[in-house]
């Protein structure tokens, strides 16, 4: 059912909300000029290799635009710098105490998993793409589990889309929990590290009942999920929903209202909408610069379309933007969680495609042939049709892709993810330039990179 | 290398279309309902920026696929298939729509040129395919490799390059190579 719509030329169609008697208002872009000359390309990006950074200094300028070596000093910031999040490292070149230009260096902690996925079945897939976005792994399996399906050309069940659906919208809690408390430490509020931390922590047990995990479930499968959401599953999400908006207006008491949080984020670390479309940046790093542009709304896939639900965008494009824009997203997915537990159909959870699904349980007892279905799909994997797709999910972090070709066999050919924070990260020297040292740790924390997606 | 084209070997879908339809004179394709365009590496700039000027105003992603192992794909029967084939995926945010260029590249010739002039966003993505399939982008700003180390030997992501059997080296560490 929502297989293969996000690619669909019927999807494409405007909702509602956009039309008015002169047609869609909403989306129409602004003029935009061409990619290079809006950005602040002079300037912004340092390209220095690491042998003429031991050599002390930038390359000699020949455009006359940049500053004399002699004035700036290149420093190093990470990769083991606690505000980096995780193995960031980046190359700063400072006047002072301003940042002129920023190369992130990155690679840190490559492992080759684009490599390895292929040389695991599409049931093993799962377990390797969900330790990329580490913060947000619902989101890696659903975008792996989509493209194979799109190459098999499964219907789903519509419980097997709700609770993906269900799945992605706590996960989207947990990351953006994660998102508020390294935002708080970054800015020295270690109270709202741990009230993040402790919110997500909740969340996640939420998950682990559900999958059986706290992080890396591994639990949506081609096919549907690995198992039915669990008795009572209601009531526990129900609890922790309710405890939430009383949190979120203390931490708005604690941050949004603070003169100090304001002054440290807003008009720190901007972007124009130009430079955030030239750059590729997706996700509240878009959204934070007034474009409204959200796979849930604008291409839904899973059943997006069914929910009722806001799609937040900020006004200056700058840290404070993207806080606010995250703060409220949790409000937002929490409506659809609350949708997805009055409206969750009954019905199966995968879908009964024998080519996919094993057998189950009951069946393995008294069937010879169930036994060995079920022995050969844990094995030796099922076999995808040849040809290449492309499916995408709104992730926390912005469009998460993956890009797989099939030659036929039980292993992917090729698998490539799109990782949101991998293109995102592109923007940094550009939000940096002309700031000072201080906020460079408060504009690395508003980009919110997870550095697993990053390297993969 | 056969050639696939001859021999009707389109995937089962539904969407088969006249072979003749062209996006600004270059063939088009569609895989599971999605269009996808046929440049050529001289074509390949030119398309994407007028397809710019038309809407497709964001480049989301550009990788790479080695078909050393795999020859057949679906291609448009004035194409040849080559080695490597990097892949570019548009999106129209008016339209709603990906659009996905498909360009194929010589093994002994793996050079493109960059789209950096035209979305600056693929300057990290340009980086990754040079890195991983040692495609050259002429014209990129800084190509260097990106998720390896500097000095390492090897495009990981091609097919002859194999999986687990390297140890790790760092610089400075003896080397058993």
């Amino acid at each position: 059912m929502t297989i293969a719509e996000d690619d669909h030329p019927a999807m494409s169609q405007t909702t509602d909300t956009d039309l008015t008697s002169e047609g869609a208002q909403e989306m129409e872009p602004r003029p935009i000029a061409g990619g290079v000359e809006v950005l602040r390309e002079v300037g912004s990006v340092l390209r220095m290799s690491e042998s003429e950074a031991e050599d002390g200094g930038p390359g000699t300028p020949d455009d006359g635009e940049e500053p004399d070596d002699a004035e700036t000093t290149i420093i190093n910031m990470g990769p083991q710098h606690p505000s980096t999040h995780g193995v960031l490292r980046l190359m700063l070149e400072l006047d002072g105490e301003t940042v002129l230009r920023t190369k992130p260096v990155i690679g840190y902690l490559h492992t080759g998993m684009e490599k390895t996925g292929e040389n695991l079945t599409y049931l093993q897939g799962g377990t390797n793409v969900t330790r990329m976005d580490y913060a947000s792994p619902i989101f890696n399996e659903l975008v792996f589990c989509l493209a194979a399906e799109k190459l098999i050309g499964v219907d789903l069940p519509p419980r097997a889309t709700w609770i993906r659906m269900l799945m992605a919208e706590l996960n989207r809690l947990t990351s953006h929990f994660l998102f508020l408390a390294t935002n708080g430490m970054d800015l020295g509020s270690s109270s709202m590290m741990i009230y993040g931390w402790r919110e997500r922590e909740e969340g996640l047990r939420i998950l682990e009942a559900i999958t059986g995990l706290r992080m890396n479930h591994n639990f949506i499968r081609v096919g549907g999920t690995a198992a039915d959401l669990p008795d009572g599953w209601r009531e526990r999400l129900a609890a922790y929903l309710q405890t939430i908006p009383e949190r979120l207006e203390e931490y708005e008491a604690l941050m949004t209202h603070q003169p100090i949080w304001r002054d440290r984020l807003q008009g720190v670390g901007t972007i124009t909408t130009e430079e955030a479309l030239a750059l590729g940046a997706t996700g509240p790093i878009l959204r934070s610069t007034g474009y409204a542009w959200d796979l849930r709304r604008d291409m839904a896939h899973l059943a997006y379309d069914e929910v009722d639900f806001d799609v937040i965008v900020g006004t200056y494009g700058d840290s404070f933007d993207r806080y606010a824009i995250r703060l409220n997203e949790i409000r937002e997915s929490m409506r659809i969680l609350w949708q997805c537990i009055e409206k969750m159909p009954d019905g199966d959870y995968r879908v009964q495609d024998k080519k996919v699904t094993p057998p189950p349980r009951g069946r393995i007892d008294e069937s010879m042939e169930a036994l060995i279905h079920h022995f050969k799909i844990f094995t030796e994997g099922f076999k995808v049709p040849e040809g290449e797709v492309y499916a995408a999910v709104e992730s926390p972090r912005g469009e998460l892709g993956c890009y797989m070709v099939s030659d036929g066999s039980a292993t992917p050919y090729r698998m490539h993810i799109r990782g949101p924070s991998f293109v995102n990260l592109q923007v940094l020297p550009h939000l940096m330039h002309g700031g000072l040292i201080a906020d460079a740790v408060a504009i690395i924390s508003s980009v919110d990179p997870i550095m697993g997606e990053v390297d993969r | 290398m056969a050639d696939p084209t001859d021999a009707p070997q389109e995937p089962a879908g539904p969407e088969d279309v006249p072979e003749a339809e062209l996006l600004h004179g270059v063939p088009v394709t569609y895989s599971r309902g999605q269009r996808v365009a046929h440049p050529s590496a001289s074509e390949l700039v030119d398309l994407v920026r007028t397809l710019h000027g038309e809407g497709w105003i964001q480049c989301l992603d550009l990788t790479a696929v080695d078909y050393l192992a795999n020859p057949h794909r679906t291609l448009p029967a004035s194409l040849d298939p080559q080695r490597f084939e990097v892949v570019v995926t548009l999106i129209s945010h008016r339209e709603r729509e990906r659009l996905r260029l498909r360009v194929q590249v010589p093994e002994d010739e793996p050079v493109l040129p960059t789209l950096f002039e035209v979305h600056p966003g693929t300057e990290a993505m340009e980086r990754e395919v040079f890195d991983m399939f040692g495609i050259s982008f002429e014209g990129h700003p800084d190509l260097t490799r990106i998720l390896m180390p500097e000095d390492w030997q090897g495009h990981p992501l091609r097919k002859d390059f194999a999986l687990g059997r390297i140890p790790v080296q760092f610089k400075g560490a003896p080397s058993s190579r």
